[in-house]
């Protein structure tokens, strides 16, 4: 990226702190998330994204309104960054009549049409391919809207992203593709099950750019998805974005991450986003006060959600029955 | 009234869809510049231009998906797999993206893509390009299966299908491409979930689709000679299903006949044959007869593949066992 560039996508200390402050509260979303786990209040599994807040903040911040944000079911901060009620998604979780989906969808579909969220994918890869045909139906309005699309780095082994990929390059479709690479799939390290040093250098297969950033700095991940949804909106075609950040909790619920050296993990959690954000913020001249107010604001918003979320009835049992056909 | 073929209706269909509204375009490999592996979409291309009728690569995945995404965003895609068999590289885009994606965003999306699949047995394709698959789907609630077998019923319903908000499979029989039938100066959707009763007849009700149907109707014209009157039944879909329409025939003729292009364990007429039994038993004189296919894979040469499948002398076979009985 050109010095010009990273000015244009540059975000004014007010916006940088709007967005810590919503990436405090996605932290804390999934801490409640994790208790209300064990409290038996959640049901079947959840996969917490805590580490990885920068890139799902930074990257959906490039979005307006009109675009389209497609995630997977490591997607309760993607859905929030979009903008979705901190108490609706709670109430989701929790599988309540409020819930997003009403409760048909659980943690792992997430969807808020609203905010442009378009909903939370559990079979790795599958929505590649869907957050084509919303790249194409934009391209084919011409309404310059764009479509980014978060996946892991274990998607990018599966056949469903190659397919997707070629596509958006052949028809230069206005997609961002932001891999969020968090070291793991699932248990495995993902140099165990890719052969390159760089995720991002896939793209090259496609004709599309590839670029690799730090998924922990927010300001370089929305530079970088910022570029990438202006050239998708003058119509350039799509690109590859691999952010390297570090999922914080194991894979899912039951797993408590053993296999992980634990250096690597203190490596990690010493650039833990919200820090690396606050710390930039410092040095910009902003008060430890405001960014102490920040965080409470945060606090108090999620803890009023949850109140909200958890005074939200069970859905009928006879709403099972619906939003089966149109 | 004009008589056409089953791929003519097909085309014109499509045609008078893309007309009709804007928002309606198709994407498969090789339907624009080819015109299709079977010749369906001949001509489109050149009538709608390259943004309504688009080239994939070969990529079942990335078809299906955009034409997911593309719904949702307010288009209605017509997606083709050029042959039924390619489902199996894309099941996943059906099954769990297609057929479940408005259901668990709680209704927040409709999705109503249109995916043509050309199906069956019967000219030497081999294993992997001549499966009828449509018992595949009828696990995923959400998700329509449509079955023409006639020219008039592959216009009405390609029709119904496009303008559906649902999701809808509709396949096309390549036994039946060439076959011909009437068709009205300005025909109409055929509503999905009706069948057609093909033949009236008094003795035993038959019910079967696509190459099945042709093949039904031409052993009615056999048993008719010998004084046995079938009344054929045509589902047309299979999910939604008519069992109204034919559980009314077993009311009147008390014996049934399934025929199916496949195996029947998990098939619609297993299904079919037991709903009939729960709720029609009491009108039934005989137990409900089924025919199908060997259970093997689809042979490849001739004389193996003519045996394979249930021909008109086979279906007028198990008819005439079951007026025995």
């Amino acid at each position: 990226m050109t010095t010009s560039q990273a000015e244009t996508y540059a975000l004014s200390t007010e916006r940088l702190l709007e967005l810590l402050q919503r990436m405090v509260e996605i932290r804390l979303f999934e801490e409640e998330i994790q208790r209300l786990f064990t409290q038996n209040l959640v049901r079947g599994s959840t996969h917490l994204c805590n580490g990885q807040e920068a890139t799902e903040v930074g990257a959906c911040a490039a979005l307006r309104e009109g675009d389209s944000m497609l995630c997977t079911y490591r997607g309760h901060g993607a859905v929030l960054a979009m903008g979705a009620p901190l108490d609706r998604t709670f109430a989701e979780i929790l599988g309540r009549v409020d819930g997003l989906c009403r409760g048909k969808g659980g943690s792992m579909h997430l969807t808020d049409v609203s905010v442009g969220a378009y909903g939370s994918f559990a079979i790795v890869g599958a929505h590649l391919p869907i957050a084509t045909g919303f790249a194409l139906a934009a391209k084919q309005a011409g309404d310059g809207a764009v479509c980014l699309c978060f996946f892991g780095d274990g998607s990018t082994n599966i056949g469903a992203f190659h397919e997707a990929l070629n596509l958006a390059g052949i028809w230069r479709l206005p997609l961002v593709f932001v891999c969020e690479n968090n070291v793991y799939g699932e248990y495995s390290h993902w140099s165990s099950t890719t052969p390159i040093e760089e995720l991002a250098s896939r793209a090259a297969s496609y004709g599309m750019p590839g670029v690799r950033v730090d998924g922990n700095d927010l300001a370089a991940v929305h530079g970088v998805v910022g570029e990438a949804v202006a050239r998708a909106r003058e119509g350039e075609g799509a690109t590859l974005v691999e952010a390297l950040t570090y999922r914080h909790k194991g894979h899912s619920r039951t797993d408590p991450g053993h296999y992980r050296p634990r250096e690597e993990v203190d490596a990690w959690l010493a650039r833990d986003p919200l820090d690396l954000c606050a710390a930039a913020l410092l040095e910009r001249g902003v008060e430890q006060a405001e960014l102490d107010a920040r965080r409470e604001a945060a606090a108090l918003g999620v803890a009023e959600a949850l109140e909200r979320a958890l005074a939200s009835a069970a859905p009928d049992p006879a709403a099972r029955l619906e939003h089966v056909w149109a | 009234m004009s008589s056409v073929t089953y791929r003519e209706a097909l085309n014109r269909a499509l045609a008078d869809a893309l007309a009709e509204d804007e928002r309606v375009f198709m994407l498969g490999e090789d339907i624009a510049e080819a015109g299709g592996a079977f010749k369906v979409t001949e001509g489109l291309k050149a009538r709608f231009g390259a943004e309504r009728v688009l080239d994939t690569p070969i990529s079942e995945q990335a078809i299906v998906g955009a034409a997911i995404g593309a719904s949702i965003k307010g288009r209605r895609p017509i997606a083709e797999l050029m042959f039924a068999d390619f489902a199996g590289v894309c099941f996943d885009q059906i099954a769990n993206q297609l057929a479940k994606y408005r259901y668990m965003t709680g209704g927040q999306v409709t999705v109503p893509v249109t995916i043509r699949l050309c199906n069956g047995a019967g000219g030497g394709f081999g294993s992997q390009h001549s499966q009828a698959v449509e018992n595949w789907f009828l696990s995923f609630p959400g998700l329509k299966v449509v079955v023409p077998g006639s020219p008039a019923d592959a216009y009405g319903l390609m029709r119904a299908a496009v303008n559906d908000e649902n999701p809808v499979l509709l396949f096309e029989h390549k036994g039946l491409l060439n076959t011909t039938g009437e068709l009205a100066e300005e025909p109409q959707p055929v509503e999905l979930g009706r069948a057609d009763v093909v033949r009236v007849g008094t003795d035993v009700t038959v019910v079967a689709t696509q190459l099945m149907r042709v093949r039904a109707e031409q052993a009615a014209a056999t048993l008719a000679a010998e004084g046995v009157e079938v009344e054929l039944i045509d589902p047309r879909t299979l999910v939604p299903l008519d069992l109204e329409t034919i559980g009314a025939s077993v009311d009147k003729t008390a014996r049934l006949l399934v025929v199916q292009e496949s195996t029947l364990g998990g098939s619609w007429g297993a299904s079919l044959t037991a709903e009939l039994m729960r709720t029609h038993f009491e009108s039934l004189d005989a137990a409900p007869a089924q025919l199908g296919t060997d259970e093997t894979p689809v042979p490849y040469a001739g004389p193996l593949e003519d045996a394979w499948l249930p021909s008109a002398a086979r279906i007028a076979d198990a008819v005439r066992a079951l007026m025995e009985v």
